[in-house]
């Protein structure tokens, strides 16, 4: 059985359908990232699992329970991280450890804990007076209490430093090595890829694909030749001399749209010889970023997307911007 | 039983470490009962001011600790998103609310304990049938759960500032029409006659008639609490929105 299952979730508010068949599992001893931009229905795919929703369609289980009919089964043995807020603003870490730590049979020690997300030395500030990446923290720590068979955590990295970010990384390893299951959600496709085993791409309220880091980047929808080199190289003439489409992406970023061959690596090295071009890149998948692009598409900052092989026709246009960190 | 005294405990703390909780709860009622018992300007009739000022003034702390500091701090921890974290806790619903409940009873004997001696020190001496003091403890529980629904209707459905506002000012309405300073009877008619059907007037006449000149509860008073002791709750409790 799997500690998490999600199946057809569908999610509405009014006539807003926030999540629209979406589907994940998760193991014990297993992290999974719900990656997208903002709006996609990552919340509301958590929340449905914490018990906070009730899903219109779909069925969600937790270690084998209904988030909802079960609730008092399962809160015991879940973690729940919230996006924000969910704190006493006057108490301190301390108190509020203290306070969680009551209501659980068997809580973690409060000084392990503060040491755990390093807030030992902020121990009797109140919340209010404490900074957003250790607001996160206490959040966390107080999601790891009662020791959680599973563990959500909704955008934990957000408004937290690169320190704070390292520190989070090692909590999640340490719950992996517990055998907990920790599904985390994220718009940050780096924190994904560094904390998860796997991540599911949601837009739009549907999964877009789901996976290992290294499978999803694999599975890019537009397999050929990337490579890098000076900014405004001769697009139409290189397209000449090879007889393929290459095409500008970025400044000096260039992609050639088919299947990569010994043959073009040749012919493209010879080009940029002949134009005294040096090659400081040459890939023949699409890393993940790519492919996460391609699967979330143009964020809302960016309505009017490029189709692919449209650059040559608007050589004026600016080259697209890196995209899929959604407004914030 | 470990959750339900560890949220006792924070939930006291918080209450008494709140200095505009401690203001409304005991500030106010405290200089409200030595100023108008010394200051002879509330149209008391033939009444001493003191044994006019003292129920009244009991009937105000209960307002102020089972409405607005009760319902204030649940607007916040309501905004706060702290409600929505509680429920994927162990502690319970009715754990929560049973906690709250204790809190505002503490309080409430922490205001006895100041506003009594004060009031006895000022010459206030209770009217004192057999009784009137059971009959006192039992119209402050009914208030008590009077304005706690009252207070949380408006924290479960008000945005917190909002919900501020409105405790703030529902208070400052019922401390006028509530026969706590001003005698009900000189408000003019109609007024005269809205107010009577509020806790706030309920509590304090029937206060006035145990503790202060010794007439006895009226009925009305009873029966115009325990309407609003079962209403406000119920409606609450329909109403209340956990995030």
């Amino acid at each position: 059985m799997p500690a998490i299952e999600c199946s057809d979730l569908v999610l509405r508010y009014g006539p807003t359908t926030a999540v629209d068949g979406i589907s994940l599992e998760a193991d014990s001893g297993e992290v999974v990232a719900v990656l997208g931009p903002n709006g996609a229905g990552k919340t509301s795919t958590i929340e449905a699992l914490e018990g906070y929703r009730t899903p219109d369609a779909g069925r969600v289980r937790v270690l084998g329970l209904d988030p909802r009919g079960d609730h008092r089964a399962l809160v015991p043995r879940i973690g729940v991280m919230l996006q924000r807020g969910g704190v006493y603003p006057m108490l301190g870490p301390r108190r509020v450890l203290e306070l969680f730590g009551a209501y659980y049979p068997d809580p973690e020690p409060v000084a392990a804990l503060l040491d755990l997300v390093g807030l030992r030395a902020a121990a009797r500030t109140p919340w209010r007076h404490l900074s957003g990446g250790e607001q996160q923290r206490l959040s966390l720590a107080l999601a790891l209490i009662g020791r959680p068979e599973v563990v959500f955590l909704d955008e934990p990295t957000s408004g937290v430093d690169p320190e704070g970010r390292i520190g989070l990384r090692s909590v999640i390893d340490g719950l992996r090595g517990q055998d907990r299951c920790v599904l985390v959600t994220t718009h940050e496709l780096a924190e994904a890829e560094r904390l998860a085993d796997r991540m599911i791409v949601v837009k739009a309220g549907r999964g877009r694909a789901q996976g290992t880091p290294a499978a999803l980047a694999a599975a890019g929808n537009d397999p050929g030749v990337r490579f890098s080199s000076r900014a405004d190289l001769d697009t139409a003439a290189m397209t000449e001399a090879l007889g393929v489409a290459v095409i500008e992406e970025t400044s000096g970023s260039y992609r050639i749209e088919v299947a990569p061959s010994p043959r073009l690596t040749a012919a493209l090295a010879t080009w940029l010889a002949e134009h005294d071009a040096a090659l400081t890149e040459l890939r023949t998948t699409a890393s993940l970023e790519e492919t996460y692009l391609s699967l979330v598409g143009p964020s809302l900052l960016d309505p009017t997307p490029p189709e692919p092989g449209d650059h040559e026709e608007l050589p004026g246009r600016p080259p697209p911007r890196r995209r899929g960190r959604g407004p914030r | 039983m470990r959750p339900l005294l560890a949220q006792v405990r924070v939930e006291t703390e918080m209450t008494l470490r709140r200095g505009e909780t401690l203001l409304v709860t005991i500030g106010i009622p405290v200089v409200f009962v030595i100023f108008f018992s010394e200051v002879h300007v509330l149209p008391t009739g033939r009444e001493s001011a003191v044994s006019f000022v003292v129920p009244g003034v009991l009937a105000l702390a209960v307002m102020s600790t089972a409405m607005v500091s009760l319902g204030i701090a649940t607007g916040f921890e309501r905004g706060y998103g702290v409600l929505k974290r509680l429920a994927t806790t162990p502690l319970r619903r009715d754990r929560l609310v049973g906690a709250k409940i204790v809190t505002v009873v503490l309080v409430e004997l922490v205001q006895a304990v100041v506003l009594v001696p004060v009031g006895l020190g000022l010459g206030w001496r209770p009217g004192g049938h057999a009784g009137a003091v059971g009959e006192a403890i039992a119209l402050a529980v009914l208030a008590t759960v009077a304005f706690a629904g009252l207070g949380l209707l408006l924290a479960g459905l008000l945005r917190a500032e909002v919900n501020l506002a409105a405790a703030n000012g529902l208070y400052l309405v019922l401390l006028l029409l509530g026969g706590m300073l001003i005698p009900v009877s000189k408000l003019p008619g109609a007024l005269a006659a809205f107010a009577r059907a509020l806790p706030a007037a309920a509590l304090s006449g029937g206060l006035h008639g145990t503790l202060g000149t010794g007439g006895g509860v009226p009925t009305e008073s009873w029966v115009v609490l325990a309407l609003w002791a079962v209403t406000t709750p119920v409606l609450a409790s329909l109403t209340f929105r956990w995030e």
